[in-house]
């Protein structure tokens, strides 16, 4: 047979004592020299364990380009014919051992998909030789970047967690004291209850980080804390309602709407900022990389405060009377505003109209909330209602469902998960996996309060939800909530002082214009088509001849005695004609296509067929 | 039940002890990184007004010269010795590491009209306005010894160029004719002519080493195998070479089809005079009449960068050093000047985080060069003011050439007034 193998294990393969001899006398062999003798009981001890790994392995080809082009394994799973391996002896190296994994590592095709940043269905451009061999050579570029991104997930170290209840048993109706007692004492020591009755109903904020927690009472109770350690860094009160409370770019700083003015506090509790020009304000948002602070005050005016100088970058009139709903879009830093005739509205500060207004719900809006991917928005209304929209392009509700007193906070988790609050209920719904909406038919938990929620948020990195309620801040823990693993480089829990200062300078220096939000991130790295063209119809002008048009075919002259100047003509009318042919195909095409779009319009626009249709032209 | 919570080990994501480096886990997730392509752009941006901050390209100034410098040559085998010839015929050799005069020759009546080095870097030769070729020793002379050349030959004529063969014991000179030469002899092995017109520069081509290209007067650029002010050969693809002429430009012919040239490079407001490519192929540059030296790509018909000061006069001479990282230039007001080839780049040993930072920035930049903020200021450059209206005039004159060229064909009859390429525009004729 001749296979390469590896050393018998101890315990499994033990050699029989006739053996022990025979072996004596040998010289001791390396696992990946070739077997000289054959063993008594004949059978080489392949392991099968390493046969199975052979048949999930792609050969390595003799050829390079194929090995280029089949870097990924289309299906890892299936296993290759045998017939592949005839020729064993080629592959050996000098030593004669036998690469038991040939060929690179297989790569599974749906994690190449998440890191892959082209759309590969879309053919390349028609272009010149250059261009396009420019265009190919980026493009395999970016293919063997994305496939180095997806290898290096193997070295991802946390899983995520999870909830399961047994055969058939309801997670919803596992309550929290049973989960805090089946995991570890780590984990149960992240679920607290601060008991705060007396400064009322309490929002609150995690850092971006999820390492530091602020919250602020209606009664003018602020405080800031590591609630990892559970050491508080401030509490004060400022003698004044508070109606939000959010932590700006590192947990240093924090911005406190309170009944008059904006405020922005460090983390001793010292005053720093009192920004007048932002009055009457009732939520905050915080867009981290641009250093935008956005306002929304019951004057109905949407403000953005670049808080990196501490200038007004805009102040918005919505024309929608008194906004208390907003949230962002951490996808592409577009507020979402909500307002009581049941649409919401989404906002850059580079328009001063709305991008886009979303009619969500016959009441008003009584909140919002984005997904971290930016697909996903759920509204709740006044109507009692709860729905789940797609963001991508066509704005269409995805799943609804009435809820017996409809939800006033809603929150979504780094993996997908959505909460909302009930009056002192809050319910979590859970969906297949990370890039799928939460399916809103049965709730993955609930948990009842003290007290009507007030603010919700999910711990960043963390499996705990926060929330504010009137009686305190509670911080539940909720299994498969939060992102495992972290980048430390963009925002790390374990950061050092020194980590953090270096951090700050740096995303302080790619801070991004705040003219660059729209709808689409990747706009900017899009051709500017209207501006190509435009630029080339004025070379065309200032040139008075097209540089890149085409020249007229020139028939080449052929051998002797078959290019007469008769021949030649004939030969041009040809191409001519057929250049000719073409053009009238093409824009036959197109008043086909243009027929067909009428038509289609004409019976979409009449659901049913009406009397008056037969004077329709 | 079946429960698990996400309970990290701070020991596993904290450093040890306070020698260790800082543990940074990495998730390239791109949900992580949101905004990839705004931030990159903010990055390409910084990148590129960080490289006009730190734009520093001269590095010294060797004076000692007490006449213009009119010719400079490398050494072949040592990077910091370089050779330059002056108008009163004085040669010297300078040490670039230390920046000063090691040996200062008197080899010629008159102007040192060439120089050049012996591939194998014991010896070089002068040609000067006083009709003879020297031969001269690298090393100086010993205690006692006079200063005195190794050989000397005698001609007829004034000789302008002189050349010397990459392999062989050969060299070229030009004057009214292209002479060739064998080390040991003092008659010329060959002559050559083509015309009547005077040739000023003759180069070797390094690869196919028995090629020869001169530049005449009349504007003719002759291959011997064995025109312009003066022409160099790419030393990585051997049939191209870039000519310096006259009327501002330069052009990149391919040996191979003489009748176009493969580009034209243009951006000087005066006579170009010099030009040499780096070690690379890749680049080349220029010196012009118009006080300033300019960095091209080969492929690129405008220049990348410009180099003056407020003291260089003509340049006359200009040379890129083996190492490729730097450029040296001669001027008609005596100075040799040492400029770096990347005017950003940072001297001296970099660190392994430096250097991938610098890496990534390069990356940024040629990701985003083409958007209209980022190439604006990149493209920014200060001139001085002579070349900078020079540039406006000489726009407007082309414009106005554009203009009637454009006018005759819109009114004359169509196909007759044929549409000449920028390329075509400027060869006279080949010769064969």
């Amino acid at each position: 047979m001749g296979e390469m193998e590896t050393a018998p294990k101890p315990g499994r393969d033990v050699p029989p004592k006739k053996d022990k001899l025979q072996t004596k006398r040998k010289k001791p062999r390396r696992y990946w020299e070739e077997e000289t003798v054959p063993t008594t009981d004949g059978a080489s001890p392949g392991p099968p364990c390493n046969k199975k790994n052979r048949e999930l392995r792609p050969q390595r080809p003799k050829n390079a380009h194929i090995l280029k082009k089949s870097r990924i394994s289309k299906q890892p799973q299936v296993p290759k014919k045998p017939q592949e391996w005839k020729n064993p002896e080629s592959q050996r190296s000098l030593s004669g051992a036998q690469d038991p994994f040939p060929g690179p590592a297989p790569v599974p095709v749906e994690v190449v998909q998440k890191f892959c940043r082209i759309d590969k269905s879309r053919k390349l451009p028609r272009s010149k030789a250059k261009t396009r061999s420019r265009l190919e050579v980026a493009e395999a570029e970016e293919e063997e970047t994305s496939i180095k991104a997806a290898r290096s997930e193997l070295l991802l170290a946390e899983e995520p967690g999870f909830l399961e209840g047994e055969d058939g048993e309801d997670t919803a109706k596992i309550c929290q004291a049973d989960i805090v007692e089946a995991v570890d004492i780590a984990s149960a020591a992240k679920h607290f209850d601060l008991n705060l009755r007396q400064f009322g109903p309490y929002r609150l904020n995690y850092s971006r980080t999820g390492r530091h927690l602020a919250f602020g009472g209606r009664r003018g109770h602020v405080a800031a804390l590591d609630w990892v350690t559970k050491k508080l860094m401030c509490e004060i009160n400022v003698m004044e309602a508070v109606r939000d409370i959010r932590f700006l770019h590192s947990e240093a700083l924090l911005a406190v709407a309170q009944n008059r003015w904006l405020h922005i506090y460090d983390n001793q509790g010292i005053e720093l900022h009192c920004i007048r020009r932002c009055d009457r304000v009732t939520r905050l948002e915080f867009l981290p990389f641009h250093f935008l602070l956005a306002t929304a005050s019951e004057t109905g005016f949407l403000t953005y405060l670049d808080v990196s100088v501490g200038k007004i970058v805009a102040a918005l009139n919505v024309r929608a009377g008194r906004l208390d709903v907003m949230s962002q879009n951490p996808y592409n830093a577009v507020i979402h505003l909500g307002h009581s005739n049941g649409t919401v509205s989404l906002w850059s500060p580079a328009m001063k109209e709305p991008l886009a207004k979303i009619l969500c719900h016959r009441g008003g809006v009584r909140a919002v909330a984005v997904d971290s991917t930016g697909t996903y928005m759920a509204t709740s209304g006044l109507d009692h209602q709860l729905k789940i929209f797609d963001l991508r392009g066509t704005y269409q509700p995805l799943s609804t469902r009435t809820l017996p007193h409809g939800a006033g906070h809603l929150a979504f988790s780094q993996r997908g998960l959505l909460v909302a609050g009930m009056g002192d209920v809050v319910n979590i719904w859970a969906g297949q996996g990370k890039a799928s909406p939460p399916s809103l038919e049965q709730p993955y938990l609930t948990h009842r309060l003290s007290g009507p929620v007030h603010g919700l948020q999910f711990c960043p990195f963390e499996d705990v939800l926060g929330v504010g309620h009137s009686g305190g801040v509670t911080s539940m823990l909720v299994p498969g909530a939060g992102e495992p693993n972290f980048d430390g480089l963009e925002s790390n829990p374990y950061r050092s002082r020194k980590q953090r200062q270096e951090w700050e300078v740096k995303a302080l220096l790619e801070k991004v214009p705040a003219e660059l939000i729209c709808l689409d991130p990747r706009a900017l790295a899009e051709v500017d088509v209207i501006s190509l063209e435009q630029g080339k119809k004025e070379r065309i002008e200032r040139l008075g001849y097209d540089p890149e048009a085409k020249a007229p075919f020139q028939p080449k002259p052929k051998q002797k005695g078959r290019s007469s100047t008769a021949s030649l003509v004939k030969r041009k009318r040809k191409v001519m004609d057929e250049e000719h042919r073409d053009k009238v195909r093409q824009s036959l095409q197109q008043q086909q296509q243009q027929q067909q779009q009428k038509e289609a319009k004409a019976k979409s626009t009449g659901a049913r067929p009406s009397a008056l249709d037969r004077f329709v032209r | 039940m079946k429960v698990k919570m996400l309970s990290r080990n701070p020991d596993n994501y904290v450093r040890e002890t306070k020698l260790d480096l800082q543990r940074v886990p990495r998730n390239y997730d791109p949900t992580l990184h949101p905004f990839e392509v705004p931030r990159e752009y903010v990055r390409a941006l910084n990148a590129t007004k960080l490289e006009r901050v730190f734009t520093k390209p001269f590095l010294a100034s060797l004076d000692g010269h007490r006449d213009g410098v009119n010719c400079l040559a490398k050494h072949p085998k040592n990077l910091a010795t370089i050779l330059s010839g002056a108008c009163d015929g004085e040669v010297r050799i300078w040490n670039l590491t230390q920046r000063n005069c090691i040996r200062t020759i008197q080899a010629h009546e008159g102007f040192v009209r060439g120089i050049c080095t012996r591939f194998c870097g014991t010896s070089f030769f002068t040609v000067g306005d006083d009709k003879t070729v020297k031969q001269w020793k690298m090393d100086g002379p010993g205690y006692g010894e006079e200063e005195e050349p190794l050989h000397t030959i005698l001609g007829k004529t004034v000789y302008t160029g002189i050349d010397h063969h990459w392999k062989e014991a050969v060299f070229a000179t030009c004057g009214q004719q292209v002479d060739i030469w064998d080390e040991q002899r003092t008659n010329p092995i060959c002559s050559m002519t083509w015309g009547f017109d005077s040739i000023s520069s003759v180069k070797f081509n390094p690869v196919e080493t028995f090629l020869l290209g001169s530049c005449a007067s009349d504007r003719n650029i002759v291959l011997y195998d064995m025109r312009t002010n003066t022409i160099c050969w790419n030393p990585m693809e051997a049939f191209i070479f870039t000519a310096a002429n006259e009327d501002y430009n330069l052009y990149t012919f391919d040996m191979r089809a003489l009748d176009t040239p493969v580009m034209v490079h243009m951006d000087h407001v005066s006579a170009v005079l010099d030009v040499d490519y780096s070690p690379t192929g890749k680049e080349f540059v220029s010196a012009s009449f118009d006080k300033s030296i300019r960095i091209f790509p080969v492929d690129k018909s405008r220049s990348r960068e410009v180099y003056h000061t407020k003291r260089m006069q003509h340049v006359i001479c200009v040379k890129w050093t083996s190492d490729s990282k730097y450029i040296m230039c001669g001027s008609d007001e005596m100075n040799i000047r040492l400029w770096k080839a990347n005017a950003s780049e940072k001297l001296g040993v970099l660190t392994s985080r430096e250097k991938a930072a610098k890496d990534y920035n390069q990356k940024l930049k040629e990701k985003f060069q083409h958007y209209p903020h980022i190439k604006r200021i990149a493209r920014h450059r200060h001139l001085p003011k002579s070349i900078y209206s020079q540039i406006q005039e000489q726009r407007i004159m082309k414009e106005a050439r554009r203009r009637k060229e454009v006018n005759r064909i819109k009114h004359s009859k169509p196909g007759s007034v044929p549409i000449v390429s920028e390329k075509k525009k400027h060869i006279v004729a080949v010769v064969k």
